[in-house]
């Protein structure tokens, strides 16, 4: 599988990962080669297999309803660039 | 009834689906410890993993898994005793992780369905998509600071249940039907409050348009931000005649997210969502396909409350109600647990009649609730006592009740007090006709004549005369012998 240009471009986009445009090329060949690799895995028969999810044979674990978390804000904040009276403040996002 | 829009070209049809993401009520987050009471300090109800810290792992409620199921149950839906919560990706400033934990591929419920009540006292069935369980997003102000947007945690991680209808409405006010039994169906369940005001319950509308006859859908466009009954049904005219014009002047309507603005009452395109649309769903390696037990899900079903339809048919039923009024008092639990507080013993009809009406009237005048009503259930069936058993006339009902909410005193002991007592004594009713006749002779002589509407005169007078506690049948009686 190759992946074109304008696809890196749409990806770096959805990932929020800048790329210079002079660098396009060497990562779509580079992405095509991990599809490529991947894509071997299509050349085995799973027909009638179920697919596996987990290779843990436990069901999902459940909490029950308590409230036994939280109530340490400052610790939420602490690493945030900018925080005022309690909230994390970030560049404006409406439009 | 079909609902159409006139447009240039012809007769235009509307057609909506919506999604509701009703936020479940648990006292944690679907996956993590942390509180999820409403109006708390901002970030003081998130714990590591909400906030989405490097390494936190993802443990499901029990009790958010035991609330959709019986919503879904509520909805009679089918329960998918295998479901898989899947990473919807996209970035946001109120979503620390990146990405949300929903459910895509495999919801925990399928197709189910819903019968909304029409004005006229119809009926229609709605089918519903999917119900599926996903975590809430934290909370955005941007009105706080001039280049800032100001961000609050408590709300992320919170369930939600998104409930998705099939595109089988046809008229805002149908949108409006289904909203009111939904949120009639979620409070019965004790799954959701349904406070639209305080977001725990949100909509979202997708609607598109199509000439009359034509069975294809066409393109939609999803409208987001409807926090209000009354907002939807506005959304939804306003974007129908929208799509409209786009068409009749050669245009196409894009797929495309756009935002109601309340203000203006118009809906606008966002163009920060054009390329939101690839959310790269996969299944979470961090949590197993959650398995349900058929024996626990029956369990659930076996425990589910008296709902709204089956109350309905049953009060039509027992009661005698019309289907209308039925409908209007089985809405809230509590007002159908207070009606049959009232009409047991009593006659249902009046009973009925006092609740959606005078006492109805009471608690809007006086602003109150269901839970703190302007009289008890059992004084207002002792005033209906009064009123079967002939103590009291329909007339001076109304006076008593007004009496009891100003006192609070019970019906017979103020009935007793202000002398409220009918007077069903037909030589005392007889008197007084006779002394109104007397004192009106070219009345009398003009109703002998042949001018019949002086008979309510007379029937005034008479009521006049006894401070309106004659019974108003015996006047009619006696008056009419009187001047036949």
């Amino acid at each position: 599988m190759s992946l074109d240009k304008t696809t890196v471009t749409a990806i770096a986009h959805l990932a929020r990962i800048e790329v210079p445009e002079d660098e396009l090329d060497h990562l779509a060949s580079e992405l095509s080669g991990i599809l490529d690799f991947v894509e071997q895995l299509a050349e085995v028969d799973t027909d009638g297999v179920e697919p596996m999810t987990s290779v843990a044979a436990m069901v999902l674990p459940r909490r029950a309803d308590a409230v036994t978390d939280g109530g340490y804000p400052d610790k939420i904040l602490a690493n945030a660039p900018e925080a005022d009276e309690g909230f994390f403040l970030v560049p404006k996002v409406v439009e | 009834m079909a609902y159409v829009i006139e447009g240039e070209t012809g007769d235009w049809e509307i057609v909506i689906g919506l999604e509701v993401h009703a936020q479940v009520i648990s006292k944690a987050k679907l996956f993590s410890g942390a509180a999820t009471e409403f109006g708390a300090e901002p970030n003081t109800q998130v714990s590591f993993v909400d906030a989405g810290f490097p390494g936190m792992l993802p443990v499901i409620n029990e009790v958010c898994v035991e609330q959709a199921v019986r919503t879904g149950l509520g909805l009679k839906a089918a329960i998918n005793e295998r479901s898989v919560f899947a990473r919807k990706n996209y970035f946001y400033a109120d979503l620390p992780n990146g990405y949300q934990i929903s459910q895509y591929e495999q919801p925990i419920v399928g197709n189910g369905e819903i019968v909304l009540d029409m004005p006229d006292g119809s009926s229609r069935t709605v089918g519903i998509e999917r119900l599926h369980l996903e975590q809430d997003a934290g909370k955005s102000l941007h009105d706080q600071h001039a280049t800032k947007s100001f961000i609050d945690l408590n709300r992320a991680g919170v369930a939600l249940m998104e409930i998705v209808s099939k595109p089988d409405l046809r008229t805002p006010e149908e949108a409006g039907a289904y909203l009111r039994k939904l949120r009639s169906i979620l409070r019965y369940l004790g799954s959701c409050d349904g406070n639209m005001e305080e977001g725990s319950m949100r909509c979202d509308v997708n609607v598109s348009v199509r000439p009359v006859g034509e069975a294809e859908l066409r393109t939609r466009a999803e409208v987001k931000n409807v926090n209000s009954m009354r907002f939807v049904m506005q959304a939804i005219e306003y974007e129908a005649r929208r799509q409209i014009e786009v068409y009749e002047t050669g245009g196409s309507v894009v797929q495309e997210t756009r935002l109601f603005d309340s203000g203006k009452g118009e809906t606008r395109s966002m163009r920060s969502k054009e390329h939101a649309h690839d959310y790269r769903y996969f299944p979470d390696p961090d949590l197993l396909p959650l398995v349900l037990d058929p024996a626990w899900v029956e369990a659930i079903k076996a425990s589910l409350p008296e709902l709204p339809d089956d109350k309905k048919e049953r009060f039509v039923r027992d009661w005698g109600l019309t289907p209308y009024d039925a409908g209007v008092l089985v809405a809230e639990r509590a007002t159908a647990d207070f009606f049959e507080t009232v009409a047991t013993g009593r006659d249902a009809k009046l009973a009925a009649n006092w609740v959606t009406g005078d006492f109805f009237a009471a608690m809007n005048r006086m602003g109150r609730g269901i839970d703190n009503p302007p009289v008890s259930a059992a004084d207002l069936g002792g005033l209906i006592d009064l009123i079967s058993d002939n103590t009291i006339s329909g007339r001076i009902a109304k006076e008593l009740f007004e009496l009891m909410i100003e006192t609070g005193k019970p019906p017979a002991v103020l009935v007793e007090e202000k002398g409220l007592r009918q007077v069903t004594d037909t030589g005392a009713i007889d008197a007084a006709i006779a002394a109104v006749l007397e004192k009106n002779p070219d009345k009398v002589a003009e109703y002998k004549s042949g001018k019949d509407k002086l008979f309510g005169f007379f029937v005034g007078q008479v009521m006049k005369a006894t401070q309106g506690k004659a019974n108003p049948a015996l006047v009619n009686d006696i008056l009419k012998s009187r001047l036949g």
